[in-house]
């Protein structure tokens, strides 16, 4: 339990001269979950990978060009970047043992994932009042899975933020709660980079 | 607080967990690779198969900016498994959507 101490001192510096068993155990868990993103990586490319087969059959129906609002999706992807960056501050306070600044940037974080789904859920309610739906084509079907499935990622990261903030104010910083800390900060990063690419793919490319 | 750089085990310039300074670098960066495919997208500034290149360019440089500055993939300890088990997923990866696309632009033939 040495590290328990580390974050008040020279942070971090201390870190690669004990090898303890317990700090080698929480870096194991997190290439642990590096290779879960990757699994992920492919789900999404499978997702891809159907989106793109996909992305001009609309069945005589609507087409992304008549559908798609660029200026909330454009503030969606602003939102989901800044929050990408203020969980990036949110683990530099960590390093440096500020369990508030950690926990107050961890809540600007999950504000801005909050606001990103609201925007998502709004664009999504705004499609189906305009007659597209996950049954309207096989173009809609691969959108709303793929679009879909990145949200739901976003909320099951909110769900896990909020529960790890918790009991961030309840233990306060260990090597446990570094290891978790790191471990969302990387899932949050992943999805910023997944946003990305829908923009890219589904949004940009539908528009063009 | 001493600099981090002075310490004395020397087998990595930088801590482990990146800086201030490495995040904002990578967040401005970030911004600037997505403004400027909207900026081409949005006033048709292009033909499309240029446009299209050029996205997915700045959309994959987008995604190395975050795996560098944000996730701090070369900071990673020796052996990087890590680095090893991505560069497995993108072969996968780039093998089922390039394949997909593939097979199936070919398959209005009969």
């Amino acid at each position: 339990m040495a590290h328990t101490a580390a974050p008040h001192g020279g942070h971090g510096h201390n870190d690669h001269g004990h090898h303890d068993d317990h700090h080698d155990h929480e870096s194991i868990k997190i290439l642990g979950f590096w290779m879960f993103l990757i699994t992920d990586v492919i789900l999404f490319g499978t997702l891809f990978a159907t989106f793109s087969v996909l992305h001009n059959s609309t069945n005589g129906g609507p087409t992304p060009h008549e559908i798609f609002e660029m200026p909330g999706v454009i503030a969606e992807t602003f939102i989901l970047l800044t929050s990408s960056f203020t969980s990036g501050v949110a683990v530099l306070q960590m390093h440096k043992g500020n369990k508030k600044g950690l926990i107050g940037w961890l809540i600007i974080t999950a504000l801005l994932g909050a606001s990103f789904i609201y925007l998502e859920v709004s664009e999504f309610i705004a499609m189906v009042h305009e007659g597209v739906t996950i049954g309207t084509s096989a173009y809609w079907s691969a959108f709303f899975t793929l679009v879909g499935t990145h949200g739901l990622h976003v909320s099951v990261g909110l769900i896990w933020m909020v529960a790890l903030m918790i009991q961030i104010g309840k233990r306060g910083i260990t090597p446990v709660t570094k290891r978790k800390v790191s471990i969302i900060s990387l899932y949050w990063h992943f999805l910023d980079v997944v946003w990305i690419f829908v923009l890219t793919v589904v949004y940009l490319m539908g528009v063009m | 607080m001493a600099n981090p750089n002075t310490h004395g085990h020397g087998h990595d310039e930088h801590e482990s967990h990146g800086s201030l300074k490495s995040y904002v670098i990578g967040f401005v960066l970030s911004i600037v690779l997505t403004i400027l495919p909207l900026v081409v997208v949005l006033n048709d500034m292009m033909d499309r198969t240029p446009t299209l290149i050029f996205i997915l360019i700045m959309a994959i440089l987008q995604f190395v900016v975050q795996l560098f500055f944000f996730m701090h993939l070369r900071e990673e300890k020796k052996p990087r498994y890590n680095v090893m088990a991505l560069i497995f997923g993108i072969v996968i990866l780039i093998t089922v959507v390039a394949g997909s696309i593939w097979i199936m632009a070919y398959n209005q033939v009969g």
